[in-house]
């Protein structure tokens, strides 16, 4: 049980969000009403997704002040605190995603792709989404994205959103490793990006390390650990999303969560 | 050291990703939000700005109490995630708190567009289309007593009114024909889910497929406040011509054979 207390946590929050964006729609609920891009709390706290506003605005069209206000709010707790905490830790794409690399795990589904597809695809994917938006008057990533399709699936019973997820589920399995999350999805990119610098990372203690490579079997960003028995330091890419996986499966005690107020590259 | 090929493959290659990814991805994105004929909820921006500005957060969605207002989904031909409604299944009933529009976090949905000068939003300010009727297929016209859109609009003798004509074929009867006035219906579409007709033939389409337009160069002059354009027309003419030259022009040199 210790070995998963981070994942468990982890679903019962990401679906406590679905849950409660659900009984919004059905029930009426005013606890959180509204998506992944757009949300309030209470009826009162605007939340907003800081990169679909930035697709609005750079389309041409000045959002609302509670809308840009929330996603000032959302950008600087993650800038911040959290880092790229919302892919692991909120984001309902994920729980699929984390199926997919588990399957692959447990049916040593190894495939290599035709094409070696970088990490850093989803960079160019962000960049070309804004491009996209301000040339063709429309946020450009918000109109087909599978988070978005798949609250819609959930939220709002829409069929289209369950094949879209099967889509992303089957290319993960079969097609690339973390293909979704790792390497196209544009939102986590952008998460990667704004949180370098956030102070909450994880740490790896060189001392304690025994190299049984247990954190890189369960780590769906594998590159973010290439210190990992190297050097006694903090996780520092941004590409890490705080999911604690490697925290929880080591056996020595070598990675913790902690709190990071230096400004390294 | 990069050899130069290499960097000139890798610029190719962005390039292509680029150009090729960005317009396949902008097409598609344009090709699916061509829906001419969608109908938006109550306070909508101009489509154009609308799909800019609609964050698809479904809230308008959930704050509909008749379920009237629907997701697009892919498929349906409209921008995916964005509100809209079909008033022959389902009818704007026109709420007097205007719930889906105050919901709106982004401003797609605008209550400014419900308020006409200093006045309060009025949900009967709404303009989110325009019913036609196709006379050919509404009984009304057949000389047969209906009246169904008439008497179930909510602006009964605004938006639509009774014409009383002679039927001629019996030479006995009144026909009672319903008439749409454009600069008050809303568009709720009430009058196209009550049509009795098998395929309603008083239907909403939105204002801009709906409405004509004459050109500036048309002027009422029995409306002293559109012949006021005339004078406004001569004057700003008048700045951009020579009219020297316009007058004078007879006596130009150049058109005078030597």
């Amino acid at each position: 049980m210790k070995k998963y207390k981070f994942l468990i946590l982890r679903r019962i929050i990401q679906l406590s969000f679905l849950f409660l964006f659900a009984g919004g729609n059905y029930f009426g609920w005013e606890v959180l009403r509204g998506n992944y891009s757009s949300a309030i709390i209470a009826d009162y706290l605007h939340l907003s997704d800081p990169y679909a506003v930035l697709q609005i605005l750079v389309s041409g069209f000045i959002a609302s002040s509670s809308v840009l206000l929330g996603a000032l709010l959302i950008f600087l707790i993650y800038t911040l605190i959290g880092g790229r905490m919302f892919c692991s830790w909120i984001c309902p794409m994920n729980i699929i995603t984390d199926i997919a690399f588990r399957l692959r795990k447990i049916f040593k589904i190894e495939t290599e792709a035709k094409v070696s597809v970088s990490r850093n695809l989803r960079y160019y994917i962000l960049a070309l989404s804004l491009i996209v938006s301000a040339i063709f008057g429309m946020a450009a990533f918000e109109i087909i994205s599978p988070i978005s399709m798949l609250h819609r699936a959930v939220v709002f019973g829409s069929g289209a959103g369950w094949g879209i997820v099967a889509v992303i589920f089957f290319v993960d399995l079969f097609v690339l490793k973390a293909g979704w999350c790792g390497h196209i999805c544009p939102l986590g990119g952008f998460y990667s990006l704004i949180g370098k610098q956030a102070v909450i990372k994880v740490k790896h203690d060189k001392e304690k390390c025994t190299h049984c490579m247990d954190c890189f079997d369960v780590c769906v960003e594998e590159p973010v650990l290439d210190i990992v028995g190297k050097e006694s330091d903090f996780i520092r890419s941004g590409a890490c999303t705080n999911c604690g996986r490697c925290i929880e499966v080591c056996n020595d005690n070598a990675m913790k969560y902690s709190l990071k107020f230096d400004f390294k590259k | 050291m990069v050899s130069r090929r290499k960097v000139i493959q890798r610029v190719l290659e962005g390039a292509v990703f680029v150009g090729g990814g960005g317009l396949i991805w902008g097409k598609s994105i344009k090709a699916n939000s061509k829906a001419d004929y969608v109908l938006r909820p109550p306070g909508a921006l101009k489509e154009k700005d609308f799909l800019k500005a609609c964050i698809k957060c479904g809230q308008c969605v959930e704050a509909c109490p008749y379920d009237t207002l629907k997701l697009a989904e892919p498929g349906d031909g409209i921008a995916n995630g964005t509100p809209f409604f079909e008033p022959r299944t389902i009818p704007c009933y026109l709420c007097t708190d205007m719930p889906c529009t105050d919901s709106c976090p982004s401003g797609a949905l605008d209550l400014k567009n419900l308020t006409k000068e200093e006045e309060k939003p009025d949900v009967m300010n709404s303009k989110m289309g325009l019913a036609v009727i196709h006379k050919e297929s509404c009984l009304a016209y057949w000389g047969i007593r209906c009246e169904a859109c008439y008497r179930t609009c909510p602006l009964i003798d605004k938006a639509i009114t009774l014409d009383y004509e002679v039927n001629e074929r019996t030479g006995k009867h009144a026909k009672l024909l319903p008439v749409v006035h454009s600069g008050v219906c809303t568009g709720c579409g009430m009058c196209e889910q009550a049509c009795v007709a098998g395929k309603a033939a008083i239907f909403v389409l939105p204002l801009h497929k709906a409405t004509g337009k004459v050109g500036d160069h048309y002027i009422k002059s029995w409306e002293k406040e559109d012949e006021k354009r005339i004078h406004d027309q001569v004057e700003k003419e008048d700045d951009e011509k020579d009219v020297k030259s316009a007058i004078d022009y007879l006596n130009d040199d150049d058109l005078i054979d030597d």
